[in-house]
């Protein structure tokens, strides 16, 4: 029995209903060869480092699966590349520390982490992850700002 | 008598006394390296989105490798650039 993880970037420019029902193929696919799903992570819309398919943003998200079979991959990655929607993606078996980490993940062990990470996605970015979106021009500058002033206020 | 305070050196004496480097996945016991975190491996490359020797870093082999591993998947995914200029 291993375990998989699928992460795959969506093309943004669908509508937020097409994004999601395209996620949920690829789940209802591997649910009907017999895998069993651990966990489906939506990481949200994010700036692409740099551009695909002329897109300079993409809609990620990370199916966690467990197989008897190693051949469904193979069966997945044709479907993601005939899928016109799926802008990239990456098949990665995990090993027992890979699972493990997850797990963590999920229960919030790894916590400082996920909570600068939900911060990323609720509000303006913090003043760690502010450099990491620095490269992507204008908007994420004009957020920075912001996320200081929020601090000093503190 | 002049006491060792008074001394005036010509380069600060406590240059040439680095502390060690150390592997801090093994330090603190980080088994498995994220892709999907770029701000993390962010650590481990340089402004132009280049991944760091271990002379640098400090990583041991093993980790090293495994670092490697996760930013070319992370670059592959556009969580990192390829390339880069004044990334950080």
């Amino acid at each position: 029995m291993n375990q998989y993880e699928v992460t795959f970037i969506v093309d943004p420019v669908l509508s937020g209903d097409e994004i999601v029902a395209t996620a949920q193929t690829y789940v209802d696919h591997l649910q009907g060869e017999g895998c069993k799903i651990v966990h489906v992570e939506e990481m949200g819309l994010r700036q692409l480092a740099y551009p695909l398919n002329k897109r300079t943003t993409g809609v990620y998200f990370c199916i966690e699966y467990s197989s008897e079979k190693g051949s469904i991959n193979e069966k997945m990655e044709l479907a993601f590349r005939r899928d016109e929607r799926i802008i990239r993606f990456l098949t990665v078996k995990l090993d027992k520390y890979g699972v493990k980490y997850n797990d963590d993940k999920r229960k919030g062990l790894i916590g400082k982490k996920k909570s600068e990470k939900a911060a990323v996605a609720e509000e303006a970015p913090k003043p760690k992850p502010a450099p990491a979106a620095a490269e992507p021009a204008a908007k994420p500058k004009a957020a920075a700002p912001v996320a200081v002033a929020a601090t000093e206020e503190e | 008598m002049a006491s060792r305070d008074d001394i005036k050196f010509l380069s600060n004496p406590k240059i040439g006394l680095k502390s060690k480097k150390y592997c801090r996945f093994k330090k603190f016991g980080i088994r498995h390296i994220d892709y999907k975190d770029p701000d993390f491996l962010k650590q481990f490359i340089n402004e132009q989105g280049k991944i760091l020797p271990r002379r640098l870093t400090g990583n041991s082999l093993k980790y090293q490798k495994k670092v490697a591993t996760a930013v070319k998947r992370a670059r592959h995914l556009a969580l990192l650039p390829y390339v880069a200029d004044l990334l950080k």
